[in-house]
């Protein structure tokens, strides 16, 4: 019945059908040039300035220091024997780690207070939180290093005030990464806030009030309603703050140079020394490249978890 | 009699629970503000500090004596200062330019990309698509290194047209990303019509969805803004002269020399590079979130 109406028009008019669905073809073809030329730029654009730089980057950790002879993965292995190499492993993924984990509590935390005051206030309040977010990174972090200055520091003198002796905030490894992660947290907070509280607004009004009817609590909603329905949007967050968190080089730069004692380079940092400062361009490659693994790995866990989940909601 | 005083008592046991609700609802809610005003005074800690320190004079700094929260002798001879001097000047053109040029670039590069990705298939596009999405999760400290060798085979090393040049490929991938959101959420009638009219490709994005996705092409702008206003890897590791440097960069090198820091003058720069964000945020913030919240909501 549905071919009915396409039949006749192949009898009567086949030449009229064939030009149709010439000109049909052309209009495709037309159309899908239009759509290759419009993505070119962009095509372009990643290609120099990502692809090619990533290729480049597995040749360049491949050379000598003065980049004359091919040497294999020798940087590799002599960066995986170097002791400054290993505090940098272990310091990215403590510093990525823990300052994921506490952003994505505290962001948790302020999305639900969000959500609890009424929405005509919450304006007011989401531009006082995210001012943290909003200030450049380097700059803000200039900041962080003046409060934490041996000579007059701000917090030791309210320390002080307490009858407290100074600490010495960049001066000690455990506590220079302590302070690093701090920065961090206070600066990546908000967007961990905005993002849960977009989710938290779409979640259904319905499934607490049917929860509420069954009898739940407060934390049985926020375990069987709430975090399910986030579920989705708290993997992206935390991958995208992973990812960032991981390869962030500002605040470790300006606040410590990696010091003291190389305590707290991560790979951004130690790269920028050994590649920029020191001029051992090939070294300096290598060293980012360690990172690619574990970027590639967080995102493909995470990727994946999110398609499945979107599709059990599909079906 | 007994009957009435039933009925009574059940209306004052239900208007008790209403009123423990309401007071436990009250309490919630004030709760909630506290919470949120200490979460507020710890986030401004920082900002509140820039400031105080930007309004004292150097000798008021060396001398250390007293509270350092408090100014004693408010002066805004650290903002004059960085005004009339001409190296500050440069920095803030030198971010101007490159923020405007990067800006322009990405979103011409991202709302072609866009328009076609999310309206004509070709083959590939697909692929395409879930390439930009992985290139947004590419760090810019993962390649500075290789980039920082094809600068300088380009010539460009210690000259700032060199970041209009990379900028783009960190703002370009999520705006394209916002963008394909936006676009794909216009009706197909809308493009019908407008084919049907007699109107080119090139029309149609112009006349229907700039002008229709303008809250996506917003949110989009400021993202590429934010990128290229504070970035701050590739100009520390590509220029070096202070005729070239842009403000991220310009305020560290610049204002402290070796071991002398003019904290007044650094903290009161701050809070000028600080400024065009914290206006366009204040002004521009909802379209920014709603940007941002509705490709992750969505995905």
């Amino acid at each position: 019945m549905a071919d009915g109406t396409s039949v006749p028009i192949g009898v009567i008019a086949p030449g009229k059908s064939k030009t149709q669905k010439n000109t049909m073809q052309k209009f495709a073809q037309r159309r899908s040039t239009t759509g290759f030329l419009l993505c070119l730029p962009l095509i372009l654009l990643v290609a120099a300035f990502v692809i090619y730089p990533a290729f480049y980057a597995i040749y360049l950790s491949m050379l000598n220091k003065k980049m004359t002879a091919f040497v294999g993965l020798s940087n590799f292995q002599f960066l995986l024997k170097r002791h400054t190499f290993q505090l940098v492993i272990f310091q990215s993924c403590l510093f990525a780690v823990t300052a994921v984990v506490l952003k994505a509590i505290i962001g948790f935390v302020l999305a639900h207070l969000m959500h609890n005051i009424p929405g005509k206030n919450q304006r007011v309040w989401r531009g006082l939180l995210l001012v943290p977010w909003v200030i450049p990174l380097a700059l803000s972090t200039l900041t962080w290093w003046w409060m934490f200055d041996p000579s007059y520091s701000a917090f030791n003198w309210v320390l002080n005030q307490f009858g407290l002796a100074n600490v010495p905030w960049l001066g000690v490894g455990w506590i220079a990464r302590f302070c690093t992660i701090a920065v961090n947290v206070w600066y990546g907070t908000p967007f961990f806030m905005i993002m849960y509280l977009a989710a938290l607004k779409s979640v259904p009004e319905q499934l607490y009030e049917a929860a509420a009817i069954d009898g739940a609590n407060a934390v049985q909603k926020l375990f069987f309603v709430t975090l399910p329905m986030m579920r989705n949007i708290i993997a992206i967050t935390v991958l995208f703050s992973l990812i960032v968190t991981f390869a962030d080089f500002d605040i470790v730069r300006i606040l410590t140079a990696g010091g003291p004692q190389d305590m707290t380079h991560v790979f951004a940092t130690y790269a920028f020394q050994i590649g920029i400062q020191s001029g051992d361009i090939p070294l300096g490659a290598a060293d980012s490249l360690f990172m690619f693994p574990i970027l590639a790995f967080a995102a493909f866990f995470v990727l994946r978890g999110v398609t499945k989940r979107t599709k059990e909601i599909a079906t | 009699m007994s009957a009435s005083t039933v009925t009574e008592r059940r209306v004052a046991a239900a208007a008790a629970r209403k009123h423990s609700l309401h007071k436990s609802r009250m309490w919630a809610l004030w709760g909630s503000y506290i919470a949120l005003s200490v979460f507020v005074v710890m986030f401004l800690v920082p900002p509140f500090y820039t400031l105080v320190t930007s309004l004292k004079s150097s000798a008021e700094i060396s001398a250390q004596t007293g509270s350092p929260w408090l100014v004693h002798s408010p002066t805004l001879e650290n903002f004059w200062y960085l005004i009339t001097y001409p190296n500050f000047q440069r920095y803030y053109l030198n971010s101007v330019i490159v923020t405007i040029l990067t800006v322009v670039i990405s979103m011409v590069i991202s709302v072609l990309a866009a328009f076609s990705l999310s309206r004509m298939g070709f083959w590939g596009s697909q692929t395409l698509s879930t390439g930009v999405f992985l290139t947004y999760l590419v760090p810019p400290s993962l390649l500075f290194i290789p980039l920082f060798q094809i600068v300088g085979q380009l010539g460009l090393i210690n000259n700032f047209w060199c970041l209009v040049l990379l900028y783009p490929t960190l703002a370009v991938p999520f705006c394209t990303w916002i963008m394909i959101g936006y676009f794909s959420s216009i009706p197909k009638e809308l493009d019908e019509a407008a084919l049907i009219d007699g109107a080119g490709y090139l029309q149609m994005l112009w006349r229907i969805f700039i002008p229709v996705a303008m809250p996506g092409i917003i949110a989009a702008t400021i993202f590429a803004f934010t990128v290229a206003w504070g970035a701050f890897l590739y100009p520390l590791a590509y220029l070096y002269t202070s005729n070239q440097m842009v403000l991220t960069v310009g305020i560290i090198s610049d204002l402290i020399r070796g071991d002398v820091f003019q904290w007044g003058k650094i903290m009161a720069a701050c809070l000028l590079a600080s400024l065009p964000p914290i206006v366009i945020y204040a002004f521009l913030m909802d379209y920014y979130v709603a940007g941002l919240t509705a490709g992750a909501t969505k995905g």
